[in-house]
């Protein structure tokens, strides 16, 4: 069965190495045809009957694409039309070795059953497998390789033709050169379309002759990588990223990550000198001389798609205080694209194949598509992938990837909001919901062995109305010497969810469940969301406890963690909670529970803000949804009762007590939570606006600043204080997630703790899960495993933790703001106070706080003569919160 | 990509073996007349040449001479040839220096040393070359050799390496497995009885998973025993025919 055969290698390394390796070729790799008769396989792949539609191919046949067709033509893999499609192991290899996100895809489609793709282990099959001849070059021997592959696969189906109609691979190629030495095999690409769709998936080649013609060379050349990694090198250029502005297109920073905290940005300005990078795409700068340096413009510009250049106005009178480093980018290191959603842009010309496509991300340029199908796109949202940008076209060209549904359907806006911002939200798959327990469940004896029984005491939860994920629960006990046992219960969601298996490796990648308006995207299967896990009334649940005894000054006595088996005896909103409380004539176990607890949080939050705790303020919606139509009927900013702060209270200072516990623990591997402070810069935006009231505002200590903001008020303006807070939110750095042993500040700047870490919403946080885990291990409760203990992995797991809980962020905000909308679609034109943020040349930024609606007011649009708005405060970047300054805020141009 | 890609989905490994398959398994006895015992061992492309001195009497210092048993010496050296680069040291170090002790203490369990009182007996091994798993090859050559030598043991032991990639245990990992990170656990085996000679591991590996790895270094080494009785017993016959029995 074993072939031996030793062959030699020589890589590079530093030096030159012989590598020698062994290299068996075997005769027991089948071809993966349900068709064969000649193999001895347990499991076939590849359909006997492989019909695609084609005009080329008329017979039943198998693909085999090429490594160039599989990296170009990723998209159109990915489509359900294509099936019966064999992998070679020689491209697949290929494929890994020159793009990674490509090699993933692919990996998901080989690994759905529908696709019937096949990976055909060639390199190890004796008769397929071929020595690279002297004086062939690598690629050249793959191509070889992959064309006997072919040949061998035509040659094994053969004496099958009878019974499949002539069943027949195909290569699909698309080298010249390739073509005319696979002489039995069809050239294939642009023929197999099956319908008219496809063809605008093909992305466009270079060779193609589709690129504007036009003469004009519009963007200089960029250098090669040599050069730039030798200019990086001799520090004439700097390497960043490149962040395009949201306000105009034709600015954007590069920023530069130096060494520890000192990271810079560059401005760059200008068409050519952004030289065709996209947003966050790694770039290389070159400095411009100082002379040249410009600033920050503060016009806001939306690319209106003249095709001309646009001059940028530059006006002479910049001051000179405000200038910053500029630079023009000079070569590309690495292309970040990613497809986009967006919409088309129909042409002007009816025959035009060719359109512009418009992303949702206003960051991102407009991107030159080629579709025969404009008339059904237009109108809907569709999904494009940039494919290159050449220097003489004023667009990048891209491909249509697919459509995502008509635009402004409810479905169709979250789905884009969704992919926007990265958010998973794919069904689990089988392999996850594999892990789940089986129903019906209960708690066996093993289950009980590392855990106290706590179902006697009178447990509840307080929760917003409406939350099926009910991750918290409570309770409050007088001891018999006098002092309070207070315990917070956490649902014990480590329990179910194993370290790496397949559903904690999904938990773990998406991070964070999101909350939309009306749609809650899962991080954990909703049979654990919202029922095994959830700590509902009247049922027993598993759950994580930590217990306090207190005196009644809330000073901690003694702190205990324990796994432990609960039986809430109640799951209250906060309106709820708050009623028994205020209402005197109840006195059951749990209303008095509540008392306590409200007690006990009232003396730990007055500590709290003592110690100099931050309150700010950001405006937040509930929108009231229609049961049936899902669409907003009505919308109230979020009111805060004083339950809320209650479970805040025990809450922080659960999370608290378990930071210091798995800090103690586990010095390296701790996984924690900061705030840093923001550097003093961050705070001109606040100290303007406050001193336009002529307020003084102290920003030295988080202490300062919250005292400085409690007095800060203004007569007959009572919003100013929420104002000023609100801008002060803005002030802020991210918290985020980090690991004890790769970081030495630990403080959190709002609450004003020395350390703390998330522990009590592991059913919407994984990161909540790690800080389980680590908990039971520091109590004996479970075993560790290697990843936990390694600090490198945890801060990856921490850097995915932080990014995927900033994107479902924005994808909440932006999903309110499309609720929003479709509620204003429904009112037409209305009249609200509102208050001007900031102010720029030509537009102002206006807060509506009534809808916590923020919008850009343009004061000369094309339509209209500007109105009678004197610009006179000349200082770029001013925020004015001048009440009324723009009292009819103009509401129909928030629903475009 | 960083790294290499230990196991395909289809089952492969880098070689093209799946994950029990073992390397090709070569062996000669009785290569050199000088010697009492010797053998020379391929296993893929680690090749090993195991001599036997003695039993003979104890040399060089007699404070260690055992009363009731033999005494095993072992030494391990690795050609300067032997690896990509060229070694410098080729024994005496302290890699060196550990795996003699090991082969030692895997020997100790297998021969029969209460046969041999106040005696010594010498097994000199060398890797001529080096792709991974030399401690197992070391000790299966020498194994040979000491059969070769007419030394009376308990069963062959048999060694063989064993990694953990994905869930699923590799046996006997070759240089590049296990340069990729691997934890790699080595076993030898007295496979008739299932008795472990020597057990060593020293990555890192979960509780759990030891039980599956130690059942696959098992079936593994099994299967080298095999490979070995069969060189023993087509070295005895050529021996036979040449003395015209």
């Amino acid at each position: 069965m074993l072939k031996s055969k030793t062959f030699v290698k020589k890589t590079r390394s530093g030096g030159v190495m012989k590598i020698v390796r062994e290299h068996y070729l075997r005769d027991d790799i089948w071809c993966g045809s349900e068709a064969c008769t000649e193999c001895q396989q347990e499991s076939t792949v590849l359909q006997k009957d492989a019909c695609i539609e084609s005009n080329l191919c008329s017979y039943p046949h198998y693909l085999i694409p090429d490594t160039n067709v599989v990296l170009h033509q990723i998209d159109v893999l990915e489509d359900p039309v294509i099936r019966n499609v064999i992998i070679l192991q020689t491209v697949l290899q290929e494929v890994r070795h020159r793009s990674a996100p490509i090699y993933k895809r692919l990996k998901d489609i080989i690994h759905e059953k529908e696709k019937h793709f096949y990976t055909f282990t060639s390199e190890h099959h004796r008769e397929t497998f071929i020595e690279r001849e002297p004086g062939e070059s690598a690629n050249d021997r793959n191509d070889r390789a992959i064309r006997v592959a072919a040949k061998w696969y035509s040659e094994h189906l053969k004496p099958l033709e009878a019974e499949t109609d002539g069943l027949k691979v195909v290569l699909l190629t698309n080298d010249q050169g390739n073509k005319q030495k696979a002489e039995e095999i069809e050239e294939y690409i642009k023929g197999l379309i099956a319908n008219s769709e496809l063809v605008d998936r093909l992305a466009l080649s270079n060779d193609d002759k589709n690129e504007v013609t036009s003469s004009k060379v519009l963007f200089p050349e960029h250098l090669p990588l040599s050069r730039i990694q030798a200019g990086i090198k001799s520090g004439s250029f700097v390497q960043g990223t490149f962040r395009a502005s949201r306000d105009n297109y034709l600015e954007a920073t590069v920023f530069v990550q130096g060494e520890g905290e000192d990271s810079t940005e560059i401005l760059i300005q200008g068409l050519q000198n952004l030289n065709r990078a996209v947003h966050q795409d790694v770039v290389a700068v070159q400095l411009l001389p100082r002379n040249q340096w410009v600033a920050p413009s503060s016009v806001v510009l939306q690319d209106e798609g003249t095709a001309k250049d646009d001059d940028v106005e530059e006006e002479e009178e910049e001051k000179a205080v405000n200038l910053k480093t500029t630079g023009k980018v000079v070569g590309i290191i690495k292309r970040n694209w990613r497809p986009f959603c967006g919409m088309l842009n129909v042409s002007q010309i009816k025959e035009s194949t060719r359109h512009l496509f418009t992303p949702a991300d206003r960051r991102i340029p407009r991107i030159r598509i080629e579709t025969r199908q404009s008339s059904t796109l237009a109108g809907q949202r569709i999904i494009v992938a940039i494919d290159g940008w050449p220097k003489d076209s004023r667009y990048p060209n891209g491909h249509f990837v697919r459509s995502l549904g008509g635009a402004g359907e409810k479905d169709t806006e979250q789905e884009v909001l969704l992919l926007e911002h990265d958010v998973p939200h794919q069904a689990f798959s089988q392999a996850v919901l594999s892990f789940l327990p089986k129903m019906p469940w209960a708690i066996t004896p093993e289950d009980m062995v590392k855990r106290e029984d706590l179902r006697q005491l009178t447990v509840c939860s307080v929760d917003p109305p409406g939350c099926t994920d009910i991750d918290d629960a409570l309770h409050c006990r007088e001891l018999e010497n006098g002092n309070l046992e207070v315990g917070v219960h956490i649902a014990d969601v480590s329990h179910f969810i194993r370290p790496g298996n397949a559903l904690d490796k999904e938990a773990a990648n998406r991070g964070t469940t999101v909350y939309l308006c009306g749609k809650r995207i899962d991080m954990v299967p909703e049979l654990l969301s919202s029922n095994l896990c959830s700590l509902r009334s009247n049922v027993e649940r598993l759950a994580f406890s930590c217990i306090w005894e207190m005196n009644h000054k809330a000073e901690i006595l003694k702190t205990r963690f324990t796994k432990s088996v609960i039986n809430s005896k109640a799951s209250l909103t906060y309106a709820e909670a708050q009623m028994r409380i205020d209402d005197t004539s109840k006195s059951d176990d749990i209303t008095k529970s509540l008392r306590g607890l409200n007690k006990l949080a009232k003396i730990l939050k007055r500590q709290r803000i003592e110690k100099g705790a931050l309150t700010l303020s950001s405006l937040e919606v509930r929108f009231h949804i229609d049961s049936e139509t899902h669409d907003p009927i009505d919308l109230q900013t979020k009111e805060l009762m004083e339950t809320n702060s209650m479970v805040e209270e025990f809450m922080l200072l659960a999370n608290i007590s378990v930071a210091q516990k798995i800090y103690d623990e586990f010095q390296e591997c701790a996984l924690l939570r900061k705030h840093p402070a923001p550097p003093p810069s961050n705070y001109d935006i606040l100290l303007k606006a406050a001193k336009s009231k002529d307020v003084a505002i102290h920003t030295d200590t988080a202490k300062a600043l919250a005292d400085s903001l409690d007095v800060a008020k203004v007569d007959g303006f009572p919003y100013f204080n929420t104002l000023l807070r609100i801008l002060a939110t803005r002030c802020m750095m991210q918290a985020v997630y980090f690991c004890s042993g790769m970081d030495s500040d630990f403080h959190h700047y709002g609450l004003a703790s020395p350390i703390y870490t998330h522990f009590t919403s592991p059913i919407r946080r994984y990161a909540d899960i790690i800080v389980h885990r680590l908990l039971a291990v520091a109590i004996g409760a479970d075993s560790t495993y290697p990843d936990l203990m390694d600090k490198h992995k945890q801060s990856a797991l921490c850097n995915n933790l932080n990014y995927r809980h900033k994107m479902s962020q924005y994808a909440q905000r932006a999903s309110v703001a499309f609720h929003t909308q479709l509620f204003f679609k429904s009112r037409g034109i209305l009249n609200e106070e509102g208050f001007v943020l900031f102010v720029r040349k030509n537009a102002i930024i206006v807060l509506i706080p009534k809808f916590g609606l923020e919008g850009t007011v343009f004061f000369d649009t094309k339509d209209k003569v500007s109105p009678s708005v004197v610009f006179d405060e000349e200082i770029p970047g001013v925020s004015v919160p001048v009440p009324d300054a723009a009292p009819q805020a103009k509401k129909p141009k928030l629903d475009r | 990509m960083a790294g290499l890609e230990l196991l395909s989905d289809q089952g492969y490994r880098l070689d093209g073996r799946k994950a029990t398959e073992l390397r090709k398994v070569q062996a000669r006895m009785g290569v050199f007349a000088q010697a009492d015992g010797s053998a020379y061992l391929e296993q893929g492309n680690t090749k090993a040449l195991a001599v036997v001195y003695g039993p003979h009497e104890m040399r060089g210092s007699r404070g260690r001479t055992l009363h009731d048993r033999a005494l095993i010496n072992c030494q391990y050296s690795m050609a300067t040839f032997s690896t990509a680069e060229r070694k410098r040291r080729p024994h005496g170090d302290r890699k060196s220096t550990e795996m003699s002790l090991h082969l030692k203490q895997t020997f100790e369990a297998a021969v029969m040393t209460q046969l041999y009182p106040r005696s010594q007996i010498d097994i000199y091994v060398k890797i001529l070359q080096s792709d991974g798993g030399n401690y197992s090859t070391c000790v299966n050559a020498a194994t040979l050799a000491v059969i070769d030598a007419g030394i009376p043991m308990r069963d062959y032991v048999c060694a063989c390496t064993v990694g953990f990639v994905d869930e699923t245990p590799l046996a006997d990992l070759c240089y590049a497995e296990e340069s990729g990170g691997v934890s790699s656990l080595a076993l030898a085996l007295l496979p008739r009885g299932g008795q472990i000679a020597l057990l060593q591991m020293d990555a890192r590996l979960h509780q759990d998973h030891l039980e599956t790895l130690i059942e696959a270094a098992m079936t593994a080494c099994k299967g080298v025993s095999k490979v070995l009785d069969e060189v023993v017993r087509q070295h005895l016959q050529e021996g036979s025919v040449l003395t015209g029995e």
